[in-house]
């Protein structure tokens, strides 16, 4: 049987609606969590209104301002690769709730490892922003000690980071510690083998690790369709373990939905994927151009369901949250804007015999040979004067 | 207990025993290495005494493996993991090559990563296509890993213990077919540096420079060369990367000839780099071009054609000859 002919099949089945019905038992998941509809309406959920039924008003504050500084620093980025200060820049734009939700929903023990866009979740962690900006500027190549915040460097190679995640997973539960481990990623690394491999190893050692996969429909230029013939969080059920589909711009179901993952890790019940539906609004990086392969159309209904949107229209209407409390919010943003400004300005080139250093943690005999012919090539143009040597 | 005669296997079985037992951070993972103990045995009895969380049995995946192994290193551990046959690593590839490498200098320093890969290598054992490879110099060439491979038993022991110590990646290549060979084990003694060559055979006319299961090769040589008046020196070189040039240079520099022998293809091969910086080093001093002794640059043969392939006492012979003519 071909996979044609199954699919032309399906809705000869659907149409025996006892069947499906049947099937379902009641009560069960909808396909797409959502906990804060677009129009910024909140909406029951039997299974995950529990994870965030303590939340205070301060604490979405806190969401909504999370949300609003990353787009912030993200912008400012962005701008910055267009005056020259940084060599490329991957945006988040459209993703802040998937990041800020999830972000919130770890523990300061838990371990992420991130891709290159995580820059919300950076954020919640405590990253430095500049840490962030020296890679894509150039001056290292990731450069933060991932052990300061729990937060992984940022890797570049698609996918490969499931599988660091899920290793260190293995020892979390090895130590008896109960923390949890989420790694990162996107529908275009749903293709890639070291996550279909992360999926095996995570689900045969129960290891406590949540994959969270940014479903943005975009692996620069191809869909999703390219990717997959059924919604990605279904994938995990073949690997014996549960799949979610939630809101990747309600960033109280990305909490909500994220926690619950965590928590399962944390008793010991394994990995959990959670595909955050969601959408990015920009290029896939400073050198893309979606013009290329996307109608604007596209783009503009994804805006009607911006992640920070709706959430100010909740705050709004519930009275969280006052005309003082945006303002301030108006004029950190435009700090945190000015900051990352100065520090990315202020930015050194490295030292020339960085290209050198830390090629090995116990030294090797080539690297010292080389350097010191580096260091005895630079030495020879010592008559053109110290100001061109560092 | 002082000195003991075993299988180049068996000693790098104590050595992973000893590792096990002196450090609760040491795991052993691979494909059948607990249970049945490795297809080759190497990890014969570990599971046993030291449970499935210190030994384990992976699924059938080398970039899984490796993936993972990298992940346990971040939280603390030091896996040691094996990868079944040399022409098997090629899916964990992307992993060792992409991140294991290059991890600790992305993070300047800030973390390490204590992973060791072993690698059962070369041919010479009648095995059916991808089990008789030495892709040795594919990782050698990567910055950021070190690759090193015993000739005997001794070394194949206090190798892997300091692969295991060091905190940089080590592919530790194991001579298959030299498994089975006995030699001395001296659990007391003062191991050399992990990655400088030995002289194990000295001699006057030439040097003859190899590692892993061409050292055997390369002795036998040496004796027959013996027999008709002329002296080899026979040079372990033990470390692939780094290479102990250092002792090459002072082994040419009294010899004045060096032939490099190893199974890997010539092309582009550890006897390439070796020619090219000793000829730098040692251009003076140098009476012929130095040779190299290897395999073809074609798909590794199946096995009825493999004593062709293979360097032997015969080819090394000749190459010293063509030396020793100049």
């Amino acid at each position: 049987m071909t996979v044609e002919s199954t699919a032309a099949r399906k809705p000869r089945r659907s149409a025996g609606t006892k069947r499906t019905a049947a099937k379902k038992p009641p009560g069960a998941q909808p396909d797409l969590v959502q906990l804060l509809t677009p129009e910024g309406k909140r909406v029951k959920n039997g299974e995950y209104d529990a994870y965030v039924a303590d939340i205070t008003p301060e604490e979405l504050r806190g969401l909504y301002r999370d949300m609003v500084l990353t787009r912030r620093f993200d912008a400012e980025a962005t701008s910055l690769q267009r005056q020259g200060e940084l060599g490329l820049w991957a945006s988040l734009l459209g993703q802040e709730a998937a990041q800020i939700g999830s972000g919130r929903a770890t523990r300061e023990d838990d371990y992420v490892f991130p891709t290159y866009r995580e820059h919300g979740v950076a954020w919640c962690r405590g990253v430095d922003p500049a840490n962030l900006l020296g890679m894509f500027r150039g001056v290292n190549n990731g450069g933060w000690d991932p052990n300061t915040n729990n937060f992984h460097l940022y890797t570049i190679v698609i996918g490969s980071q499931t599988l660091h995640a899920t290793g260190y997973a293995m020892g979390v539960a090895k130590d008896g510690a109960d923390s949890a481990v989420i790694a990162y990623f996107g529908d275009g690394a749903s293709s890639q083998g070291d996550v279909a491999e992360s999926f095996t190893f995570s689900a045969v050692y129960n290891a406590p690790v949540v994959f969270f996969c940014q479903n943005n429909q975009w692996a620069i230029s191809e869909p999703t369709e390219r990717q997959t013939r059924v919604p990605l969080y279904q994938r995990a059920q073949g690997y014996g373990f549960p799949g979610v589909r939630v809101d990747g711009n309600d960033v109280l179901a990305c909490l909500a939905v994220t926690k619950w993952a965590l928590e399962r890790a944390r008793r010991g019940e394994g990995p959990t994927l959670v595909e955050a539906f969601t959408y990015r609004m920009g290029a896939h990086t400073t050198s893309d151009d979606p013009t290329k392969y996307r109608a604007d159309e596209e783009r503009e209904a994804w805006e009607a369901k911006d992640p920070i949107l709706r959430l100010r229209t909740y705050l709004e209407a519930s009275n969280h949250a006052d005309e003082g409390f945006f303002a301030e919010l108006e004029a950190e943003s435009e700090a945190l804007g000015k900051r990352v400004r100065e520090v990315v300005r202020a930015m050194p080139d490295p030292d020339r015999f960085a290209i050198f250093e830390n090629a090995y943690a116990d030294g090797h005999a080539l690297v010292d040979e080389e350097r010191a012919q580096f260091a005895a090539y630079q030495a020879s143009f010592a008559d053109e004067g110290e100001g061109k040597q560092r | 207990m002082t000195a003991e005669k075993m299988a180049l296997a068996k000693a790098i079985n104590e050595s992973l025993r000893t590792a096990l037992e002196s450090d609760p951070k040491v795991l052993i993972m691979g494909e059948d290495v607990g249970k049945l103990g490795g297809v080759f045995r190497v990890t014969d009895g570990l599971q046993k005494d030291f449970g499935e969380e210190r030994v384990i049995d992976t699924p059938l995946a080398e970039s899984g493996i490796v993936g993972t192994a990298i992940g346990l290193a971040l939280r603390g551990y030091r896996p040691v993991v094996e990868i079944q046959f040399d022409g098997f690593v090629f899916p964990a590839y992307d992993q060792i090559v992409t991140q294991l490498a290059k991890m600790h200098a992305r993070a300047l320093g800030k973390i390490k990563l204590p992973v060791v890969i072993r690698i059962p290598y070369g041919g010479g054992i009648g095995a059916v296509e991808h089990h008789s490879e030495s892709p040795e110099a594919l990782f050698a060439h990567v910055a950021g890993l070190k690759v090193v491979s015993p000739a005997n038993a001794g070394d194949a022991y206090w190798m892997m213990q300091q692969a295991i110590h060091s905190d940089d990646p080590v592919i530790f290549f194991e001579p298959k077919r030299r498994y089975w060979d006995k030699s001395e084990v001296n659990r007391e003694a003062i191991p050399s540096p992990l990655h400088k060559a030995r002289v194990v055979r000295e001699g006057t006319d030439l040097t003859l420079a190899a590692y892993g299961p061409m050292v055997k090769v390369c002795q036998e040589a040496a004796a027959a060369a013996q027999e008709e008046g002329k002296s080899l020196e026979v040079l372990d070189l033990r470390s692939m990367s780094p290479i102990d040039f250092d002792s090459i240079q002072a082994s040419v520099e009294r010899t004045r000839r060096l032939v490099v022998v190893h199974e890997a293809p010539v092309f582009l091969g550890t006897g390439a780099e070796i020619a090219a910086r000793i000829t730098e080093r040692c251009f003076y001093h140098l009476e012929a071009p130095v040779l190299r002794v290897g395999g073809y640059h074609a798909p590794y043969p199946p096995a009825r054609l493999e004593d062709e392939y293979l360097p032997g006492l015969d080819r090394v012979l000749d190459a010293v000859d063509r030396s020793l003519a100049y």
